[in-house]
């Protein structure tokens, strides 16, 4: 027996440099299966192996190929991928001309009006003035929590009859229940967990999207969760919390090693959902994305890692600047592969479509 | 066979499942068969009609034990999974040791916290009975949150009543959790169990389902079916058709005096098969004369 169980351990080591997760407890599980079995085998290691240390389907893949390289030594743990050199290379998408139509007899207008104006203009194609101008607006835009259920009760004052409170009190008054008590759900702000690609094609946007996420993290506190991707996932939500946006986005500035870079998009949602799936970070929220869809590699890891995603979260909503140009295909492939998994495409290019993507946050 | 533990061998299992209508194969057999040697949770994941709420059923069946089981929803709790206090029993109590000259409300309200007060729903009745096979199906579907109020119930086998104190099972229950892996099931909940994939069947293994599950089904048909179906697998469709499918299909097949699939009685009852409108829709367009000859080189 004491080889046997060293021979699990070696197995398990093994299986451990292919990424399998086989913790201690999944090992004595291992060894108390195989001890079911009235021979040791290599098909019984296989099947107490595979019933214990597998956890979903992908599991069982990989455990396969553990098998074979640790028994029949076919081949090597995968090597982690070297890493990459960033590229500052910004892809490089031209600001888009035709869209300023609306901007002819700016100075007849009133403040008021000019505001208005400005709230509907493309933010890539204003200037340093108007930008300030816009990011104030966003930063003074009003949020609204969505809520979800609680699976527990409060009191309230109409809605199911709270039988345990009706009963004690009734208790006390002989069992007469004279006074009935009420409960409802219980409704909890639900996590808001918003990524912003800071690529070179989106650079145009990232600040504003950034200063959304900004007034978001500041209406909701605790709930919100901010990451930027590019060519690196990071998480900004302890640079973002600063009460003002400006020394916000200057902390955010100083985190954030790869603007204007290039997309990996699926390989960072990838890291996204294997560091942050298994806790409550993802996990029913409402996922907010704002990218253009840009990706460097194929876009099948995307997809697969969106249909990951949509099983987690409650509901995806994918924020493209892109989308606010009239005749516009979601084309990019990336944009291709993930929007099956989206629940909603809004376009994020004015103040006035980021108020609206604060509605569609809203209305859970 | 009684005790879940006396299984000899997954083989064993194989022949014991076929006798109760369920044919497995060797891997789900194994994963099975170790369940119940090592009186652990059976996690069983895999696309809709494969088969996994069918096994809960034909193992309660081999085992002579009542198959206890509990639907997942969103916004079950506590109160419908595990149990619940008989409040009107309560209040009955009350009134009645009122009538008889109770008067100390301290020692009334110890009095209401008894077993006799508390409802068993699925999970505490499994566990207080023996032997018993709890099938809880499609955890997907339950919130997350509910997730843990299993563990205590899979590694233990215990259900902490705060009112009343700890119910434990005298023998643990065979616990079978299916999940069709609509969202994730937490990674605390799975190692409490032995997980397994349920494939779909291989061709002939699905052609001996049907025939044993819809006897009036020819041979002929039966291997049309299995072959259409494992042929739209390959397809596109939203919601492949599991086995459970492939039955419900033969079935409407038999029921319009069908002995074998053509073009035409396939498009009559593809209802059956899919459910989607979207797939209904790309259904249309197949040609069916050639999907089935597919299906039966197939078989060939």
């Amino acid at each position: 027996m004491r080889d046997v169980v060293e021979a699990i351990v070696g197995f398990v080591e093994t299986a451990r440099a292919f990424g399998l997760d086989a913790g201690p407890d999944r090992v004595q599980a291992m060894v108390c299966a195989l001890d079911q079995f009235e021979s040791v085998s290599y098909r019984n290691i296989y099947w107490a192996g595979r019933v214990t240390l597998c956890g979903s389907r992908d599991d069982l893949d990989r455990y396969d190929a553990v098998f074979d390289a640790h028994f029949f030594g076919a081949a090597e743990p995968p090597e982690p991928p070297p890493p990459r050199t960033i590229s500052r290379r910004a892809l490089g998408m031209e600001p888009d001309g035709g869209r300023s139509g609306d901007d002819d007899g700016n100075a007849k207008v009133s403040a008021a009006s000019r505001l208005e104006v400005l709230r509907r203009r493309d933010i890539s194609t204003l200037d340093a003035a108007d930008r300030d101008e816009v990011a104030r607006l966003i930063s003074a835009m009003d949020l609204h929590v969505p809520m979800r259920r609680s699976r527990r009760h409060r009191p309230a004052v109409h809605g199911l009859i709270d039988a345990e409170r009706t009963t004690r009190a009734a208790v006390r008054c002989a069992g007469e229940p004279i006074e009935l008590h009420w409960r409802a759900r219980r409704l909890k702000p639900r996590q808001l967990v918003i990524v912003v690609d800071v690529s070179g094609s989106m650079a145009a946007f990232s600040d504003a999207l950034l200063r959304f996420a900004h007034a978001a993290t500041r209406r909701l506190a605790r709930r919100v969760e901010v990451f930027t991707v590019g060519t690196k996932l990071t998480r900004i939500t302890a640079a973002i919390s600063s009460p003002d946006p400006d020394t916000a986005m200057a902390a955010v500035a100083a985190v954030v090693p790869d603007w204007s870079g290039g997309t990996r998009l699926g390989e960072e949602l990838k890291e996204l959902v294997d560091r942050f799936g298994r806790g409550t970070t993802l996990r029913r929220a409402t996922v907010v994305i704002a990218s253009d869809g840009w990706e460097r590699d194929a876009p099948d890891l995307l997809g697969s890692q969106m249909a990951r995603l949509r099983r987690l979260a409650h509901r995806i909503i994918w924020v493209n600047p892109h989308k606010g140009v009239p005749g516009y295909e979601p084309l990019a492939a990336g944009m291709q592969a993930s929007l099956p998994y989206v629940h909603e495409l809004v376009a994020g290019h004015s103040a006035a479509a980021l108020e609206n993507l604060a509605d569609v946050i809203g209305r859970d | 066979m009684t005790d879940p533990a006396d299984v000899a061998s997954p083989q064993a299992l194989i022949a014991d499942l076929d006798s109760h209508g369920y044919l497995a194969d060797e891997a789900l057999a194994t994963a099975c068969f170790l369940a119940l040697r090592m009186r652990r949770p059976l996690f069983l994941e895999g696309d809709a009609g494969v088969g996994k709420t069918e096994l809960a059923r034909a193992l309660a069946e081999l085992l002579s034990a009542p198959l206890i089981r509990l639907q997942c929803y969103e916004g079950l709790g506590v109160a419908q999974a595990l149990y619940d206090w008989d409040f009107p029993r309560q209040l009955l109590h009350v009134r009645a040791a009122e009538a008889a000259g109770a008067r100390d409300p301290e020692q009334l309200e110890g009095h209401l916290y008894d077993r006799r007060f508390l409802v068993a729903r699925p999970i505490l009745r499994a566990l207080e009975t023996t032997p018993s096979v709890l099938l809880i199906d499609e955890i997907d579907r339950a919130d997350d949150e509910f997730e843990a109020f299993l563990l205590e119930v899979l590694s233990d086998f215990t259900i902490t009543v705060p009112e009343f104190g700890v119910i434990r099972a005298r023998t643990p229950p065979v616990v079978v959790i299916t999940s069709n892996r609509s969202r994730d099931v937490h990674d605390a909940l799975k190692r409490r169990c032995l997980y397994h994939w349920v494939e779909h069947p291989t061709f002939d293994r699905e052609v001996a389902i049907i025939r044993r599950r819809q006897p009036l089904a020819s041979e002929r048909l039966a291997r049309d079916v299995a072959g259409a179906a494992q042929a739209l697998r390959t397809t596109d469709l939203i919601k492949p058709p599991g086995v459970a499918e492939s039955v419900d299909w033969t079935e409407a097949l038999v029921s319009l005096g069908v002995d074998e699939l053509d073009p035409q009685s396939a498009n009559a009852t593809i209802g059956a098969v899919v459910k989607h409108r979207e797939d209904v829709e790309q259904v249309r367009h197949i040609d069916w004369a050639e999907l089935i000859a597919t299906g039966r080189r197939h078989g060939a």
